[in-house]
C-alpha cells in the first residue's frame, strides 16, 4: 500500500460521502426504482414468477449481503497473503 | 442492473437464456482450454470471481439519491475475456438470486448478458484498444468503468425492449436514469479499485500477467518469465 493507493482509497471514500452529504434522497435500491417505472409504463404487467425464498428480514438479508462481501474477501486476502509469502521465500 | 424475479416477459427470458447459453457454452471451452494449458493461473480466476462476489454486495450511494453496486466484472474480462467472466458473473448472480432475492432464476439469463458478456465486452475492448499505450494500470481502470457502466446501459436497453410503452425513446431514458446515471460515480469508483487491486497483482505476480499476455513486457522490466512453449 503505497501513497498512490491510499489517495485512490480515499477519492472512493469521497465519493460515497459526497452524495449523503449533499443530496437529499432516500437512498433506495436502483432495482426497485426500475420495478416502478415498469409499473407506470404497463400498470396491467404482474410479474409471472416469484422468488423461491427471500430473506425473512432486513437483518437476514445484510447478513447474507456480508457473507458474500465475505467469501470474496478471504479468497483474494488468501491468495495475495499466499503470492506474497511465496514472493519472499 | 439485477432485473427482478418475474419482471420479464417469459419470451424476453427465453430470449436471454439462449444468448447467454450460447456464451456459457463457448466460455467452458475456453476455460478448460485455459486451465489445461496454463494451470498457473488459476488464482487469478479465483481472484476475478472473488471480487466480482465483492463488489457485487457493496450498496453504494450515489449522486441520485439511490443506491447501486458496482459489478467487479472489469477486472476478469481483462484478465480472461468476456465469456469466462459471463461464467463467473453467473455465480454471483445465482447466488444474490437464491439467497438475496435479488435478481431472480427467470432473469438470470438476461442478468448474466449484462453484467457477464456487454459490459465485460466493452471493458475488454477498452483494455485492448489501450494496452501498450498506456500504462496498463491506467487501460485496466477505464476498462472497468467501462465494464461498469455499459452493464447498466445494458439493463436499460433489456428492459426498454421488455417494455417499450408508447414511446420507446422516453421509456429508455427513464430506465436509463434509473440505472445509467446513478452508476456513473459508482462506475467510477470501480475504476479506481481496479487500479489498486490490478497493482498488487502486477507487484506480486507480473509472471502470470505476462503468461495471460495482457501486459507487455517493458512494464515489468525486472521479470524474465520463463514460457515453456507459451508466448
Amino acid at each position: 500500500m503505497n501513497t498512490k493507493h491510499i489517495v485512490i482509497l480515499l477519492i472512493v471514500a469521497a465519493l460515497m460521502v459526497f452524495p449523503l452529504l449533499f443530496v437529499k434522497g432516500e437512498y433506495g435500491g436502483a432495482d426497485d426504482q426500475a420495478e416502478e417505472v415498469i409499473k407506470e409504463i404497463d400498470p396491467q404487467y404482474h410479474p409471472w414468477f416469484h422468488p423461491i425464498w427471500e430473506p425473512p428480514s432486513g437483518e437476514i438479508e445484510s447478513l447474507l449481503f456480508a457473507l458474500q462481501a465475505a467469501i470474496g474477501a478471504i479468497i483474494i486476502g488468501y491468495y495475495i497473503g499466499y503470492f506474497r509469502a511465496k514472493a519472499s521465500q | 442492473m439485477h432485473i427482478m424475479e418475474g419482471y420479464l416477459p417469459i419470451q424476453w427470458c427465453i430470449f436471454w437464456y439462449v444468448l447467454s447459453g450460447i456464451v456459457w457454452v463457448y466460455a467452458i471451452i475456453q476455460l478448460k482450454k485455459i486451465l489445461s494449458e496454463k494451470p498457473e493461473v488459476k488464482p487469478l480466476l479465483a481472484i476475478s470471481g472473488a471480487y466480482m462476489f465483492i463488489l457485487s454486495s457493496l450498496k453504494m450511494p450515489s449522486v441520485t439519491g439511490s443506491c447501486s453496486h458496482p459489478c467487479g466484472n472489469g477486472l476478469g474480462a481483462v484478465l480472461f475475456g468476456p465469456a469466462v467472466t459471463a461464467v463467473l458473473a453467473s455465480i454471483v448472480l445465482l447466488f444474490q438470486a437464491l439467497l438475496l432475492a435479488h435478481g431472480g432464476i427467470t432473469t438470470l439469463g438476461a442478468n448474466t448478458f449484462s453484467m457477464g458478456v456487454v459490459g465485460p465486452f466493452f471493458g475488454y475492448l477498452t483494455y485492448k484498444a489501450l494496452k501498450g499505450k498506456i500504462n496498463s494500470t491506467y487501460a485496466v481502470g477505464l476498462a472497468a468503468v467501462i465494464s461498469d457502466w455499459m452493464t447498466y446501459v445494458t439493463t436499460s436497453i433489456q428492459l426498454t425492449l421488455a417494455f417499450p410503452g408508447d414511446n420507446p425513446l422516453h421509456t429508455f431514458l427513464a430506465f436509463a436514469t434509473v440505472f445509467a446515471v446513478t452508476q456513473v460515480p459508482l462506475a467510477i469508483a470501480e475504476g479506481l479499485l481496479t487500479m489498486v487491486i490490478w497493482d498488487k497483482l502486477k507487484e506480486l505476480r507480473p509472471d502470470l500477467l505476462l503468461k495471460l499476455g495482457v501486459i507487455d513486457e517493458s512494464e515489468v522490466p525486472n521479470v524474465s518469465v520463463v514460457t515453456e512453449g507459451g508466448e
